[in-house]
């Protein structure tokens, strides 16, 4: 295993005008589990290519152990990729898939026989061996995938969205299950995919990517507790942040932003902000769902928003509840046993410490 | 309730559409059905006249002076064909392979190129390709004439295999490379195996364009290296001597046996390789 660093990695295709990759820095230590996140089209597959070897780049290094691996052929490089699609060899047998590495690497027979057991046993396929891929589900084909990329021991592990051909629940299992194989094999992973949830679960380290750069990296927790802009805290969390259009003001010499509702209107302190932005200027007020709590009263603290419920969806853990504030949707998450009654008014409180602003022209955080 | 569908169908229209295939069977069979009648009847019988009748007497006799006279050119074909089927399969495949898999500079322009060579009549290229056997000293040659049966086929076989292989997933490639396999290895370890049907489609197709071969045969072979198209031709057209129409019709038959042997033991696969997709993902 191996430490991973890439150096300001630049990529334009061909003559294209716009770069797909706009100056990558990402450095990962051994063992660490790198998630690479982001809408489609915002280079993540591009960048992991890159880093396999499967697609030249136009300027910066990638280093892999300390090693610089530009100019280093894929098959050179000792990196092993799992595929969206499998990418399953259609005419060998799970074993063939599994030992086609060590073969064409001049592995001894008898070494190759004992990873083959080795990794059927980890992945349990042992049953599977003798298959080819044509007679296997979609969770058994992901399997065998894995137990080729682990059969090579190799530095680095290349995981492109391998969950999202597999079924709801089927994902959830094998997500676990690629956590726990990380937890025992300790494999520097970079790991690709859309999905933020994933992202959230299974990363050391998460790269948010936009257009060919990089947003925000950081730890998952960093990455959803303080967002570096709105792009981040959109994408990231589930149900979305809610953002809500606030002017900036002060209130009884303290820096605050207003909120009004059916209920009436509040203005919110927060002491995040300083001082001199609050000249009544616009911004985005970002709250997350379950920032969002029943409000006790006056006499609690905290100010007290009151607010109409609009919509109320039970998910079962908690409750979805949602409500309009300043013009706008905002849902927050509360316990079951508290469900309002959709049209009545409910009292709500937030938690301040925690409420991100944003510039509503520019995305960047304000504080 | 498909079944009664289907048997409600049986109407006006099935009986039509039936009709009208064994119209058309009849009209393509006739012929064959002439050859093989006449390549069994003595000369005698011939003469007398009646083209569609059973022979008075099954002999052989034609199909033995048939043998006889065509035998060393029939082998002479053999030898033209086996290798200039084999060798164009196999480089086809390799360009379809490059062509699709490992994309360069030009090569979209250079796949276009070879595409114009389905497309070059026979005649065109007689003058040059004769000065050209000469200068490489394989004029009048089996090896010329293979070589020439190579170059015009590898325009056909490059875009079959070429058309096929854009429908392999291009990750498959990429696992292997990553595996450690190279250009050669993938090629026989993932995509030959994979290729049974295509290599089907373009074997029959070879064999049936090289066998059937007269053109190439007439002018680029002579005496004794000539390939049996131009001995029929040779044969039925001597001026000498009365006509002997069953030995005409047994060497026909012995020159297109071995194409029709080849569809019918190898046809389904030249449907099936044509239609069918490659694998999925």
């Amino acid at each position: 295993m191996a430490a991973l660093e890439l150096r300001n990695v630049r990529k334009t295709y061909g003559n294209a005008a716009q770069e797909a990759l706009k100056g990558i820095n990402i450095s990962i230590e051994a063992g660490q589990f790198l998630i690479l996140v982001g809408p489609s089209g915002c280079g993540k597959s591009t960048l992991m290519n890159a880093i396999a070897g499967l697609e030249d780049i136009s300027s910066g290094a990638i280093l892999l152990g300390g090693e610089d691996l530009t100019g280093v052929e894929p098959k050179d490089r000792d990196i092993a990729m799992v595929f969206q699609s499998y990418a399953l060899y259609p005419t060998m047998t799970v074993r063939e898939n599994i030992a086609f590495g060590l073969k064409i690497r001049k592995t001894p027979a008898e070494q190759i026989a004992a990873e083959v057991d080795r990794v059927a046993k980890l992945l349990q396929i042992e049953h599977l061996l003798d298959r080819k891929p044509s007679q296997l589900s979609g969770g058994q084909q992901q399997r065998v995938a894995m137990g080729r990329a682990l059969a090579r021991r190799p530095k680095l592990y290349l995981f492109d969205e391998p969950l999202s051909n597999l079924d709801a629940k089927l994902r959830v299992e094998m997500r676990t299950e690629i956590k726990l194989m990380h937890q025992r094999l300790k494999t520097t992973t970079v790991y690709v995919t859309h999905d933020q949830i994933e992202a959230m679960t299974l990363g050391d380290r998460v790269a948010v990517m936009k257009d060919g750069a990089v947003q925000q990296f950081g730890t998952p927790q960093e990455i959803y507790n303080n967002p570096a802009n709105l792009f981040v805290a959109s994408f990231i969390g589930s149900p979305p942040m809610n953002f809500i259009p606030v002017a900036l003001e002060n209130h009884e010499g303290r820096p605050g932003v207003r909120l009004d509702s059916a209920g009436g209107s509040v203005c919110l302190p927060l002491p995040q902000l300083a001082s001199n932005l609050a000249d009544g200027r616009e911004a985005v007020l970002g709250v997350r769902p379950e920032q969002i709590g029943l409000g006790r009263g006056q006499e609690a603290g905290g100010p007290v928003l009151e607010a109409r419920v609009q919509v109320v969806e039970p998910t079962g853990p908690d409750t979805l509840v949602y409500v309009e504030v300043n013009g706008v949707q905002v849902c927050c998450r509360i316990a079951p046993v508290d469900t309002p009654a959709i049209g009545s008014n409910m009292l709500l409180e937030l938690d301040i410490e925690r409420l991100v602003l944003f510039d509503p022209t520019t995305g960047a955080r304000i504080a | 309730m498909a079944d009664s569908l289907s048997r409600k169908r049986l109407s006006f229209n099935r009986i039509a559409i039936h009709a009208t295939l064994l119209v058309a069977c009849a009209v393509y069979l006739v012929p064959l059905l002439v050859m093989l009648l006449t390549s069994f009847k003595t000369p005698d019988d011939v003469r007398a006249g009646n083209l569609l009748t059973l022979p008075v007497e099954w002999t052989l006799i034609g199909w033995v002076k048939a043998w006889d006279t065509v035998q060393s050119y029939f082998w002479n074909s053999f030898m033209i064909t086996v290798p200039a089927v084999i060798i164009s399969t196999f480089i086809g495949a390799l360009n379809g392979y490059a062509l699709s898999k490992w994309s360069f500079k030009g090569s979209n322009l250079l796949f276009s190129l070879l595409l114009f060579g389905c497309f070059i009549p026979f005649q065109v290229i007689l003058l040059p390709m004769s000065f050209t056997l000469g200068k490489l000293g394989l004029a009048n040659t089996t090896a010329g004439l293979v070589l020439v049966h190579v170059i015009y086929g590898l325009a056909f076989t490059t875009l079959f295999f070429r058309n096929y292989y854009v429908g392999v997933p291009d990750a498959l490639i990429k696992a292997a490379r990553l595996d450690g396999a190279g250009f050669f290895t993938i090629f026989w370890k993932i995509l030959l195996p994979l290729s049974t049907p295509i290599v089907m489609v373009s074997l029959i197709w070879q064999f049936t364009q090289v066998w059937n071969d007269f053109l190439f045969g007439v002018v680029f072979a002579s005496g004794s290296a000539q390939p049996i198209t131009v001995a029929l031709n040779n044969l039925v057209n001597t001026s000498t001597g009365a006509k002997e129409y069953n030995v005409d019709m047994a060497a026909a038959m012995i020159a297109a046996l071995p194409t029709l042997l080849v569809y019918i033991f190898a046809g389904k696969y030249f449907v099936r390789g044509l239609t069918s997709g490659v694998v999925k993902g």
